[in-house]
């Protein structure tokens, strides 16, 4: 079996490249679909804090895997709803380039 | 075998991964995030976590990727036309993202348990979808009444923010 450091170098390098995406794509959708990544790195490695920490009675803590049951419902209304705002924007600018999207630029 | 398995599968999850950051067309993309998803709802299972690992592929791979989909093709996006790419910016970006990979690496590298083996786990650890219900509808009960009203509440937001104009 792997260790724990192992899962979690995977799951920081799944990050890192979420990371990369919203750092160096100009694509609205793009960037989004990155930030999900993102989310889902992080739920790795709690779902490994879990499975590496067992109790007396021989169980997972499954605090952990509650918790990422409420990210992934959360992170579910988060493309809902930002995918709507992104259908809108796109009504109103006729573009997803980021670039393209600077009134609230400074 | 094992970690064989966990190998393929979390090379499978990083490469597509990356694809979905490299590819020029966003259909190719949003296909890459879904064998992402797949290969991480795997890790998952190799944690024995295979309520959460279901939940993915349900939740992530199945209805936010048709979601994602349903809306490229609906915004009819094809491949971004190369625009003159700023290298500094690029450059700059990849610094930050790589120090920060740096970062995550010591902070793993100076982890007391980072090589601990998993413990072994009771028998009644399969029967997990029992075990996170009990604390989801017992301990966990107000936060998921919570989460109950903020899903209705984005429902209600989408149909706000898709009505033709916006007041």
């Amino acid at each position: 079996m792997a260790t724990l450091g192992q899962y979690l170098i995977v799951s920081g390098l799944l990050f890192t490249i979420g990371f990369a995406g919203v750092m160096l794509r100009r694509n609205i959708i793009i960037i989004f679909m990155s930030l999900e990544l993102m989310l889902n790195a992080a739920n790795l490695s709690l779902v490994a804090f879990s499975r590496f920490r067992v109790g007396a009675d021989g169980l997972p803590n499954y605090n952990a895997q509650v918790f990422v049951f409420f990210i992934i419902t959360v992170a579910a209304a988060e493309v809902a709803v930002g995918l709507a705002i992104i259908v809108a924007l796109y009504r109103a600018r006729q573009t997803t380039h980021v670039e393209d999207i600077s009134t609230l630029k400074f | 075998m094992p970690s064989l398995l966990f190998w393929t599968f979390a090379a499978l999850m990083l490469v597509f991964g990356a694809a979905v950051v490299l590819n020029r067309n966003p259909v190719a993309s949003a296909l890459s995030l879904v064998l992402s998803f797949l290969g991480l709802a795997a890790l998952f299972m190799s944690l024995d976590a295979y309520f959460i690992g279901i939940i993915q592929v349900l939740v992530y791979a199945g209805a936010v990727m048709v979601l994602f989909l349903f809306i490229i093709m609906l915004l009819d996006l094809r491949a971004e036309e190369r625009r003159k790419m700023n290298y500094v910016a690029v450059a700059g970006g990849s610094a930050v993202a790589l120090a920060l990979f740096v970062q995550i690496c010591m902070v793993v590298g100076q982890l007391r348990r980072a090589d601990d083996r998993p413990p072994t786990l009771a028998p009644a650890a399969a029967d997990d979808v029992r075990q996170v219900g009990l604390l989801l509808f017992g301990n966990y009960n107000l936060p998921f009444q919570i989460i109950a009203v903020l899903v209705l509440v984005a429902t209600i937001g989408v149909i706000v923010l898709s009505k033709r104009e916006l007041r």
